[in-house]
């Protein structure tokens, strides 16, 4: 108990010092959830490379108060501890301090990690756990990936950054090739289990062509990793916990929007939260509906628009978590409850995951579907600069699409 | 004569904004070229013989390169308002303080000669042909952007410039592409590639360099080395940080870069070099940028405001030449101003052009995926029923 104040407070002090000298405001980390607007409307300085999400602050799926928070029954390893306001990226940076601190042979690499990273998720990291075991790398994706695969091969957690997930394509050949068939063609001899790559991905205002890419259907072809997608700060905690110290090569795709906007209390223990199961987020018995990431707070919108054209209207929304492998069973049960199913993604609509998840109920849960499935996704065109409003499905797709299901 | 000889050198002389009064003062086409001594730093090789040191050149030129200099920072500066006015949007990369790069390589190029960089590329489009208009539109998000307001910042292109690339290192094998397809068809002429010191240890520059050599293909391999990747300072980043080396068996110069005079030199000789059939080679341009990385870097968290200061006033390229144009009585001091208010006029001119511009059009959304009658049929939209057609 003591040691984990300890930690805490070091790492709130370290967090502090050293954000104030990135801050251009000067503002304590506390503080950073309040008032986005009054930092930024005023001043002269750009947009934060992460965006704004205002609307996630009223939503309903975040945990605003210590209670609510440990009232999820997948955190009762940690409900007595204590919680702290964090947003995501603070969480981010408690599971990897965690990660540290509880296996030596941890290290957390990539590029510019050092002094904390372009979106902040390793800041104090270096100087806590020193330069041996939290370093920059240059600027070489695919040596970085193949770098992390050594290691892992080895039996030590690596622990990888990939700065955007767009530039997560020259890794490719690497995470497909190397870390996903390491353990059968070897016959079980190696392995990189070790091996976590994470990378902030997803839309954010202003990303343009190589800042806002969701590449997780490419990876989910790929037999032997996992992907996960976290929603909120608890999530990301323990679904980053569970992908470090799951033997499997995971990728944990962070969606970056979500780095500031999203501000729970987030309990500082060490907890896990399960990989391959979805969580079904609020019951309903009308339409199911699926989604990842940042976009569960378009959907949760999009539930509210469409419940006031159709009043009564009942949601199953549940979020996926981890794409590969992905929870069948709950999907499948839930729309064997309801028989309509909505799934929405940012990733364009070809070749989407929603492809995937439709094609399984199809097969299951055939002659218990009311009708068609619904994928609400991006346009199958690159993701544009000044066009993103229209590319991504905002809530008025998504409602335009609960009322399609609904109405057939 | 000498009237005959005085209106077609101001005709020249209109085009480089210098009166024709000042014109009398060289009478003879002789005069009119300047032999310049570089310092003797300014070039270091690497299997090969440098470049020398005296420079012939126009004055006309001269003052050609300080227009454009001092109208590419107005330019960027004019990027740097815009962003901060929030008319900007997503990233943007500013060449302020490495303008002599791209100006010294425009001169000593012709438009046969193609060019290839990275991100930090709208020096370059405007070099290149681009009109400050078209890039401030394309930064803006405009239908008079140069892209069509679709690409931004990072995506500029010209016909004899292939922008203008987001993902670091990828345009390094694609110039040695281009350079292939010049040599195939024939063309005498050389591809420039540029990358930063960061992108210098990424994989697929070696592969380039590899092929460059195999083929002996025109590929002039351009390292900008501005001492920062990002925030990663190149000895942090680089185990060999002598760029020019990195080839191993393409022959290599280091080249002062923030003398627009020694670039010049550098890329005349590096296109001579590669055209006579020598194959490959690589330039190392030392540069320096005084802004961050980007609009949302500072640029003071890894270096001290001194060290930019430093550059600034010591090393600082528009400078530099503006010393060289009063040594050589190229052109006074309030013709220097002249044009320094030419170009402010002009940007500022471009800058309420560029906003007056609307923006793109929302069926331009849905073109230019594939080529039109591709064999792919469609693009599917909004509705089941909804195709765009190719």
């Amino acid at each position: 108990m003591s040691t984990t104040l300890l930690r805490s407070a070091r790492l709130a002090s370290s967090l502090s010092s050293i954000s104030r000298t990135f801050l251009h405001q000067g503002a304590p980390v506390k503080h950073l959830h309040t008032s986005l607007k009054t930092h930024y409307a005023a001043s002269n300085s750009p947009p934060p490379a992460e965006g704004f999400l205002p609307g996630v602050a009223n939503s309903q799926l975040i945990k605003h108060t210590h209670h609510d928070a440990l009232r999820n029954p997948e955190l009762a390893g940690v409900a007595n501890g204590e919680t702290k306001k964090m947003n995501t990226f603070q969480a981010i940076n408690d599971a990897m301090s965690i990660a540290l601190a509880t296996d030596d042979t941890a290290c957390v690499f990539g590029e510019d990690v050092g002094f904390g990273g372009v979106f902040r998720c390793t800041m104090g990291l270096a100087d806590m756990f020193g330069r041996d075991r939290v370093f920059n790398t240059p600027l070489t994706e695919q040596g970085i990936a193949g770098f992390g695969i050594g290691m892992a091969a080895m039996g030590s957690t690596a622990i990888a950054e990939i700065q955007f997930a767009d530039y997560i394509f020259p890794a490719f050949d690497q995470i497909v090739n190397e870390a996903a068939k390491y353990r059968y063609r070897s016959g079980g001899e190696f392995n990189v289990g070790g091996l976590c790559i994470r990378t902030p991905c997803g839309a954010v205002g202003h990303g343009g062509h190589y800042h806002s890419q969701s590449p997780e259907a490419y990876f989910a072809h790929t037999p032997g990793i996992k992907v996960v997608v976290p929603r909120s700060p608890i999530q990301a905690k323990g679904l980053l916990l569970a992908s470090i110290r799951d033997r499997n090569p995971t990728i944990f795709m962070e969606p970056k929007i979500l780095y500031r906007a999203a501000v729970e209390m987030v309990p500082v223990g060490d907890y896990e939260l399960p990989l391959g199961k979805a969580e079904i987020l609020t019951q309903g018995k009308d339409l199911t509906i699926i989604g990842w990431g940042a976009q569960l707070y378009v959907l949760e919108n999009a539930i509210q628009l469409a419940q006031k054209r159709m009043p009564g209207l009942s949601v199953e929304l549940i979020d996926l978590r981890s794409i590969l492998p992905w929870d069948v069973e709950t999907v499948c049960n839930s729309v064997n409850k309801t028989g309509r199913l909505l799934i929405a993604h940012e990733a364009p609509r070809t070749q989407g995951f929603a492809a995937e998840i439709a094609s399984t109920v199809m097969e299951r849960c055939f002659l218990r579907l009311e009708a068609p499935i619904q994928r609400v996704c991006s346009y199958d065109t690159p993701f544009p600069l000044v066009f993103e409003k229209f590319h991504v499905p905002d809530m008025i797709r998504c409602a335009e699409g609960i009322e399609r299901a609904m109405k057939f | 004569m000498l009237s005959t000889q005085k209106i077609s050198l101001a005709k020249v002389a209109a085009k480089a904004f210098i009166t024709p009064l000042t014109v009398r003062t060289f009478a003879s086409s002789a005069a009119r070229n300047v032999s310049i001594n570089l310092h003797k730093g300014s070039f270091e090789s690497y299997n090969c013989d440098a470049p020398a040191l005296d420079v012939e050149i126009s004055k006309e030129e001269l003052v050609r390169m300080y227009k454009s200099m001092v109208t590419m920072r107005r330019m960027e500066m004019a990027s740097d308002g815009l962003y901060k006015a929030k008319l900007i949007r997503g990233f943007c990369h500013l060449c302020t303080g490495q303008e002599a790069v791209a100006v010294g390589m425009e001169t000593a190029l012709t438009a046969e000669d193609k060019i290839i960089t990275a991100y930090r590329c709208h020096g370059f489009t405007y070099m290149r042909g681009g009109s400050i208009t078209s890039i401030l539109a394309e930064l803006l998000g405009r239908k008079a952007g140069i892209s069509g307001g679709k690409g931004g910042s990072m995506h500029m292109f010209t016909p004899n410039f292939f922008g203008g690339n987001g993902i670091v290192g990828a345009q390094v094998p694609l110039g040695a592409g281009i350079a292939f397809a010049q040599k195939y068809l024939g063309h005498k002429a050389a591809t420039f590639s540029l990358y930063g010191d960061g992108a210098s240890n990424q994989g697929q520059v070696f592969e380039a360099y590899n092929m460059a050599k195999l083929w002996e293909l025109p590929a002039v391999f351009v390292c900008e080395n501005n001492r920062y990747g990002m925030g990663t300072a190149a000895n942090r980043s680089s185990a060999n940080t002598s760029y020019f080396k990195r080839g191993d068996y393409i022959p290599g110069l280091k080249v002062n870069g923030m003398d627009v005079l020694a670039v010049h030199q550098a890329v005349a000789y590096a296109k001579e070099w590669t055209v006579s059939g020598k194959g490959p080679l690589l330039l190392e341009m030392e540069t320096y940028r005084y802004g961050g990385h980007s609009m949302s870097d500072p640029g003071t968290t890894y270096r001290t405001r001194e060290e930019i200061q430093h550059m600034r006033s010591n090393n600082d390229p528009i400078t530099g030449l503006k010393q060289r144009l009063l040594e050589f009585n190229i052109i006074t001091e309030d013709e220097m101003k002249a044009i320094d208010k030419a170009a402010r006029v002009e940007v500022d001119q471009a800058v309420e052009e560029a906003k007056a511009s609307g923006e793109p059009d929302l069926s331009e959304f849905w073109t230019q995926i594939y080529q039109k009658d591709a064999g792919i049929p469609y693009v599917r939209g909004r509705e089941p029923e909804e195709f765009h057609r190719y």
